[in-house]
């Protein structure tokens, strides 16, 4: 359990100067998460087409470095994937927080699998997974318009 | 006071965390226990177990005999007028949700007003939130200003005919602040509105005489008090206990059962439904005695030393800010670090062996007010050194270092 593993400069920078953390032009569907225990709030915004491809996604919300770099790298990611693509990175970004095996997805590019690979440290740290997990699982609840607000001890 | 030889008394202090030396400032979530603590209910559960209160055995004999002892104990540290005015619980929010119930239930009417402050802890505001869903009643808060102070006026311009219950907390669980209980309860008292106190951050570390201080109600949680987990107390004065109906219904609580009617006994037995913790309740007499021994007015005194210390230092480290200024403050210190959330200044903390808290400590509405969604918290207990606090500042750097502030 190495803090460096945890903290990675690209970690570090996208909690600093989160991407897309704004109410994106034109969303259509929306979503809340809560951390309960822990205060962290996020609020993503989607904008899903009629092909179901993710045309804008962004979040808006507060709390600790790994959560919103998660939040951050996430619409960085999913922006303009299709939705089913979009949710199999999501299924392979919490398999590899909880399980640990690499996210092997083909559409994604080498630059966006070492972004998405930089949160896997994030495993050795159980207390921090929720962190690390909340804007995705909140993504997922905009895509499929469930209007329960996500909270991470359910 | 020698604190190592104190320290030594508690065998968790000789584990390492992630190799380093534990140094433990999250008291004020749940204190270490003594061994002597932890041999008690060993020794209780080999030597004398039995249930209590309701065998002629002589094992049952002997286990009353020394679940009732830790109620003369609790009487006598908190000098309870007797031994009746001392109900166990599980925890403090179990008494709290005790008064809201049976008080609530007797006393509260739709429209009936309940001050409560700023600065409580969700164990004094949820439950008052459930009786204002079943009866209609209004909470009101008594405003905290920016020291995280409420002043007495506070609560007095609160104060209506309809007031039933003043809820207080002795000291907060984030700024740390000692309310002035004397003059919240001298008011309380021209206007014949009775007093609880969520005694929670007060037990533990201050001299306590619920005759002096006249309050109505003082919760407590004895894992906070170098005792056991699954242990409250709940002071009430007589006169409710006799008043107020059961809480929970069950064994050992009634008095004479019949097929159309129930009839319960005196306090505290008509509040102790079914088998309590009975080890644990054993266990912290032995917790009380360790407060005692070192005497509790040295326990305040050392604190104060630390935690004076504690603000010393970090009001030098140019990136922390404290929360709270108090006049009157208790063994906690919150503070943000600029540009660091709490959760990975707790994160970084723990990789040097320093356990702190972080987040809103069960404080939503009172962080709102601050408009901060969280804070770390370091709290102290009779373990904690100076050398605790340089530790806790040095791995406060090394947030900064990592995060390159």
């Amino acid at each position: 359990m190495d803090l460096k593993e945890l903290y990675k400069e690209i970690i570090l920078d996208h909690g600093k100067n989160p991407r897309n953390k704004k109410k994106c032009d034109g969303f259509n569907k929306d979503a809340k998460g809560n951390n309960p225990l822990c205060g962290d709030k996020v609020h993503v915004f989607l904008k899903l087409n009629d092909e179901k491809q993710v045309e804008d996604i962004s979040f808006e919300g507060e709390g600790c470095a790994i959560s919103i770099a998660s939040a951050s790298i996430m619409t960085e990611i999913i922006k303009g994937k299709d939705f089913n693509v979009a949710k199999k990175i999501l299924e392979n970004f919490i398999y590899m927080l909880k399980v640990g095996s690499k996210p092997s997805i083909n559409s994604l590019t080498d630059n966006e699998n070492t972004t998405i690979m930089s949160l896997s440290g994030v495993k050795q740290f159980p207390m921090r997974v929720k962190c690390a997990t909340l804007a995705w699982h909140t993504f997922l609840h905009a895509a499929e318009d469930n209007k329960k607000v996500v909270n991470t001890e359910k | 006071m020698d604190i190592k030889e104190i320290k030594s008394k508690f065998p968790i202090f000789t584990n390492k965390v992630k190799g380093k030396k534990l140094v433990y400032l999250d008291s004020a979530n749940s204190s270490q226990k003594p061994k002597a603590v932890i041999d008690r209910i060993s020794n209780f559960y080999s030597k004398e177990f039995s249930n209590v209160g309701r065998s002629m055995h002589s094992l049952a004999v002997t286990a009353t005999n020394r679940f009732e002892e830790t109620r003369d104990l609790i009487k006598n540290f908190i000098n309870a007028k007797s031994r009746e005015e001392i109900v166990f619980t599980k925890n403090a929010t179990e008494g709290i949700n005790l008064i809201a119930t049976t008080y609530g239930e007797k006393f509260i009417q739709d429209k009936d007003e309940i001050i409560i402050t700023e600065l409580e802890h969700h164990a004094n505001y949820v439950p008052w939130h459930f009786l204002r869903k079943r009866k209609g009643a209004v909470i009101k808060f008594a405003e905290c200003d920016k020291q995280g102070e409420v002043s007495v006026d506070s609560i007095k311009k609160l104060i209506t005919n309809k007031t039933k219950l003043i809820a207080v907390t002795h000291v907060s669980n984030v700024t740390g602040t000692i309310l002035p209980l004397n003059k919240i309860i001298d008011l309380a008292k021209t206007k014949k509105i009775p007093v609880l106190i969520d005694g929670c951050q007060g037990a533990p570390h201050l001299k306590l005489d619920v005759q002096k201080l006249d309050c109505d109600f003082y919760v407590m949680s004895c894992h906070k008090m170098y005792g056991p987990t699954g242990v409250g107390v709940l002071y009430a004065k007589k006169k409710w206990l006799d008043e107020l109906p059961p809480y929970q219904g069950g064994g050992g609580m009634i008095d004479e059962v019949k097929k159309d009617d129930i009839s319960f006994p005196e306090s505290p037995t008509k509040f102790e439904a079914g088998t309590l913790q009975t080890a644990e309740i054993v266990g912290f007499a032995e917790s009380i005695r360790f407060i005692e021994n070192i005497g509790i007015k040295n326990i305040t005194q050392h604190e104060k030393e630390i935690t004076e210390y504690g603000l010393e230092k970090l009001k030098k480290n140019n990136s922390v800010s404290i929360i709270g200024d108090p006049k009157e403050r208790g063994a906690i210190l919150s503070f943000t670090i600029k540009g660091i959330h709490p959760h990975d200044i707790a994160t970084i903390l723990d990789d040097d062996g320093v356990a702190i808290r972080a987040g809103h400590h069960c404080c939503q509405i009172l962080h709102e007010k601050m408009g901060i969604p969280a804070t770390a918290r370091a709290s102290l207990g009779i373990y904690n050194s100076k050398e605790d606090i340089d530790i806790l500042n040095e791995s406060i750097n090394k947030c900064n270092k990592i995060f390159n502030n």
